[in-house]
């Protein structure tokens, strides 16, 4: 019986740890930063902290389905600035926020679908698939915008509220996040399409012997992916009161290190979405310490660079 | 070489799993290590292997004490392991494969592939198996890389050779020629540790016999004085009764028939019908294309010429889901590639045939989730530490169970086993052939591809024999072995 309670507590402890790491990091870092600057732990710098890793946290959720599948996506970056720009001619023209919003959306969804046919249908790489994408969407920011970025959206409703607006002090995109990354939780956890989306990470030839969707879900983990990457590029659009054709360059490699940090496999079919939170949080307060402290942006990166490999390396040291 | 493991203990965390195990192999002699699934065998020979380390215990090489830490270490004690679990690189040659971490060199210190692919070429031959060393391991079907895994050892000119269940995925013809080499290499003073769970292979090329239950020692003696129902006495401690269950099946009508069936290079024209209530063998060598029948009929590399008609409509299979919604299930010869998701848990593993059924709307309920897979760990007594432990931490009869449990949790129409017994022991053999004679006496058409020719004949009503990708012929009454060698080498025997 004794031994049985020191299974399962030793059990519960390997669990704990391999799942909240990241969380200790997280505190630890809170913590540090507390102690170094008094403005720290301010409400007012909270809620920052939060606006500023919402973008970075929306895009990294939909990164984390296309990375438990074993994939990678390159051209979120470039789907944010199009949707982002989309947004912004549609709203020139008088389109209403609402339907603008949902056709920067579907446009970033049906981009993501052309990531994930190329890499479902044809069985190509996801590197490269995504990374000629990333060129291709850019490149077509261009074109549309004429390389020239869409200022002056407008200040009402619905669309201004997204990037600026807050309830009792909590951002709206903050709020967004959080909704965003429960209902993430919901379809990995609970859902067989969830389930799908691990078992294609794990062994996908195993998966297509037991009648799972495994060319379906590979598309479709793009198409989330691309969805978020708009959802982003609205926030951003909505922040700015401008859309900018250069927007979201780099976007890629900070959500890939949040999914990283919070303990996802790169190889697939491991890892779990609250530690994609975690992870972007880890960045986000690891940039805005950084700033409060006056560090110089170039130290910065190497300093960002540098806690990623540690947290990679305290990983495998488990 | 002479070799004494003694006071060998081992735990994974809190489970134990070998206490104070010890054996001793003589020169020049084959000795065979029997125990239950999960009893062992491969954690001991891991130890031996330094693939993990031991908690305590001393190996002697030659009555002197060794230091095994690393595979390093093993190596240079002269002794090979081939695993259970196969470790081959799929893109890498298959020359590449049998010299990974000991490649010749040339004078200026590059790779000598010349004398790579020649040596390679000698020492599959040696074994039966002719292929060109350059073409990519990935090509090959599972019985030949297991060849490729024991020319590995070969080539490494040790003077012990532990083989872990090699000849698993080998037809009768392939193992009488490893049997072969293992007797010359063993007039030449090499040692053999063999653990199989095909006992009769025990009594054609061992000499010494150790019992090993629940990771304690329990006997040794001389093959020669022992029968079969004393070994499995031994192993799992009580007499177990026949080992064949008598059948209680009644055939009905045909549900599936093909007609002309076949897919290019792989196997064509092979046709023939199965009832309901059924078990219909299907035997054959290496290579004869079983795998790939059985594969085309579950739509997992779809026929490209004949038909399928399933209850007498002609119907097209043409993918796993498929060929699942007309009732059909596969549980596939190669577990670890193509049966389990081997980081994820028992019960996702169990799940993941089923998972629409395990819950409403798309939404998994985990509860069900986990009775699900208690319930069928438990019919199929599978031996797990959790049931949400991962799959790789069971031993290789247990996961192969798991594969089972996963379609058999699907209850469906027509069962399709490809090579269901393979690693699985005596007595978990006789439980499997229950659970199958179970499904054929209440009306599940059973087709089983095998290589062991006993389980061919104890289990089938009727036996389809293929050769070199064509069906060879059908044998309805008085099955032999000497009737299916014939049919599928295509020599009669008299
Ligand atoms: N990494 C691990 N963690 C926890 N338990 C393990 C691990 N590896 C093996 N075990 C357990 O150790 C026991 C012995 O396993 P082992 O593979 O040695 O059995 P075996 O005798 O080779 O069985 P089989 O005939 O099925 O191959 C099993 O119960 C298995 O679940
Ligand atoms: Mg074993």
């Amino acid at each position: 019986m004794k031994a049985h309670f020191g299974a399962f507590a030793s059990r519960f402890a390997s669990r704990f740890a391999s799942r909240f790491g990241s969380l200790a990091g997280l505190v630890i870092l809170g913590a540090l930063l507390a102690v170094l600057s008094p403005d720290f732990l301010t409400l007012s710098n909270l809620m920052n902290v939060l606006n500023q890793v919402s973008l970075n946290g929306l895009v990294a959720v939909g990164m984390t389905f296309v990375i438990l599948t074993g994939g990678i996506d390159l051209s979120v970056g470039s789907i944010l600035a199009f949707s982002g720009v989309l947004l912004a001619a549609l709203l020139k023209r008088g389109t209403p926020g609402f339907l603008a919003i949902l056709a920067a959306l579907a446009l970033g969804t049906f981009f993501g679908l052309a990531n994930g046919a190329a890499v479902a249908r044809f069985k190509l790489q996801p590197f490269i698939v995504t990374m000629a994408f990333m060129t291709i969407f850019r490149g077509a920011t261009f074109v549309f915008t004429q390389g020239r970025p869409i200022t002056g959206l407008g200040d009402v409703g619905l669309f201004a509220s997204l990037g600026r607006g807050d309830i009792v002090g909590i951002p709206w995109s903050g709020i967004l996040l959080l909704a965003s990354l429960g209902a993430a939780v919901f379809v990995l956890s609970r859902t067989v399409y969830g389930k799908s989306v691990y078992a294609v990470g794990g062994n996908a030839e195993a998966a297509r012997l037991s009648g799972l969707a495994v060319r379906t879900t590979q598309a479709s983990v793009y198409a989330i992916s691309g969805f978020f990457a708009a959802l982003a590029g609205v926030v951003l659009a909505s922040r700015l009161d401008s859309a900018q054709p250069l927007a979201g360059q780099g976007y890629e490699l900070d959500a890939i290190a949040a999914v990283v940090l919070g303990g996802t496999s790169l190889s697939g079919g491991r890892g779990f979405m609250i530690g994609t939170l975690v992870g972007a949080l880890i960045i986000g307060v690891l940039n805005n310490g950084l700033n409060l402290l006056e560090v110089s942006s170039f130290y910065q990166q190497i300093v960002k660079g540098s806690v990623i490999l540690l947290a990679v390396l305290a990983d495998r040291m488990k | 070489m002479k070799l004494e493991m003694r006071g060998i203990q081992k735990s994974f965390g809190p489970v134990v799993v070998l206490k104070d195990m010890r054996l001793e192999v003589d020169e020049a002699e084959i000795h065979a290590l029997v125990g239950e699934n999960g009893a062992g065998k491969s954690t001991l020979m891991k130890i031996l292997g330094g693939v993990i380390p031991r908690d305590s215990g001393e190996i002697l090489v030659d009555g002197r004490p060794v230091e095994i830490m690393k595979v390093r270490d093993a190596e240079r004690c002269g002794i090979a392991i081939i695993h259970q679990e196969l470790s081959i690189l799929p893109d890498m040659s298959v020359a590449d494969n049998i010299f990974l971490g000991s490649m010749p060199r040339t004078r200026f210190g590059l790779v000598d592939e010349v004398e790579m692919r020649r040596i390679a070429a000698e020492t599959l031959a040696r074994l039966g198996l002719e292929v060109d060393p350059r073409v990519k391991a990935g090509s090959l079907g599972i019985g030949q890389l297991q060849l490729v895994e024991i020319a590995k050892a070969l080539i490494k000119k040790a003077r012990l050779i532990v083989m872990d269940e090699p000849t698993s995925a080998l037809s009768d013809r392939e193992i009488e020629r490893l049997f072969e080499v293992m007797r010359s290499l063993k007039v030449a003073g090499v040692s053999f540790v063999y653990i199989s769970h095909r006992l009769e292979e025990l009594f054609a090329v061992c000499d010494n016999l150790s019992v090993i239950r629940d990771g304690e020692y329990i006997a040794t003696a001389p093959v020669a004085e022992l029968s079969f129902g004393r070994v499995v006495a031994m192993m799992v401690g009580r007499e177990i009764g026949d080992r064949f269950p008598p059948k209680t099946n009644k055939p009905g009508t045909v549900v599936l028939e093909t007609r002309g069936l076949g897919r290019a290079k792989a196997f064509r024209e092979v046709s023939f019908s199965l009832r309901g209530g059924e078990v219909l063998g299907v035997a054959g060598l290496m290579g004869a294309g079983r795998t790939e029948l059985v594969r085309a009929l579950f739509g997992a590399e779809p026929a490209d010429e004949g038909q399928i008609l399933i209850d007498g409509s002609p119907t097209k299979i043409d993918s796993p889901r498929e060929a699942m919604r007309k009732g059909l299930a596969l549980v596939t010869e190669d577990r670890k590639l193509e049966g389990l998701f081997l980081g994820f848990g028992v019960d996702f593993n169990i799940g993941a045939a089923n998972f629409p059924a395990l819950g409403s709307a798309g939404i998994v309920v985990p509860g069900r989730l986990t009775s699900y897979a208690e319930r069928l760990v438990e019919t199929l007594h599978v031996k797990t530490p959790a049931i949400s432990a991962p799959a790789s931490s069971l031993s290789g009869g247990n996961q192969q169970k798991v594969v089972l449990a996963k379609w058999l949790g699907r209850e469906p129409r027509i069962l399709v086993l490809d090579e269901p017994t393979r690693g699985v022991d005596v007595g978990a053999k006789r439980e499997i052939y229950e659970i199958i004679d179970r499904l054929a006496a209440r009306g599940v058409a059973v087709l089983m591809v095998s290589s062991e020719l006993p389980e061919i004949i104890g289990m089938s009503d009727r036996v389809l024999v293929m050769r070199s990708g064509k069906a060879a012929g059908l044998l309805e009454s008085d099955i032999t072995q000497e009737k299916i060698m014939s049919l599928a080498t295509g020599v009669s025997s008299s």
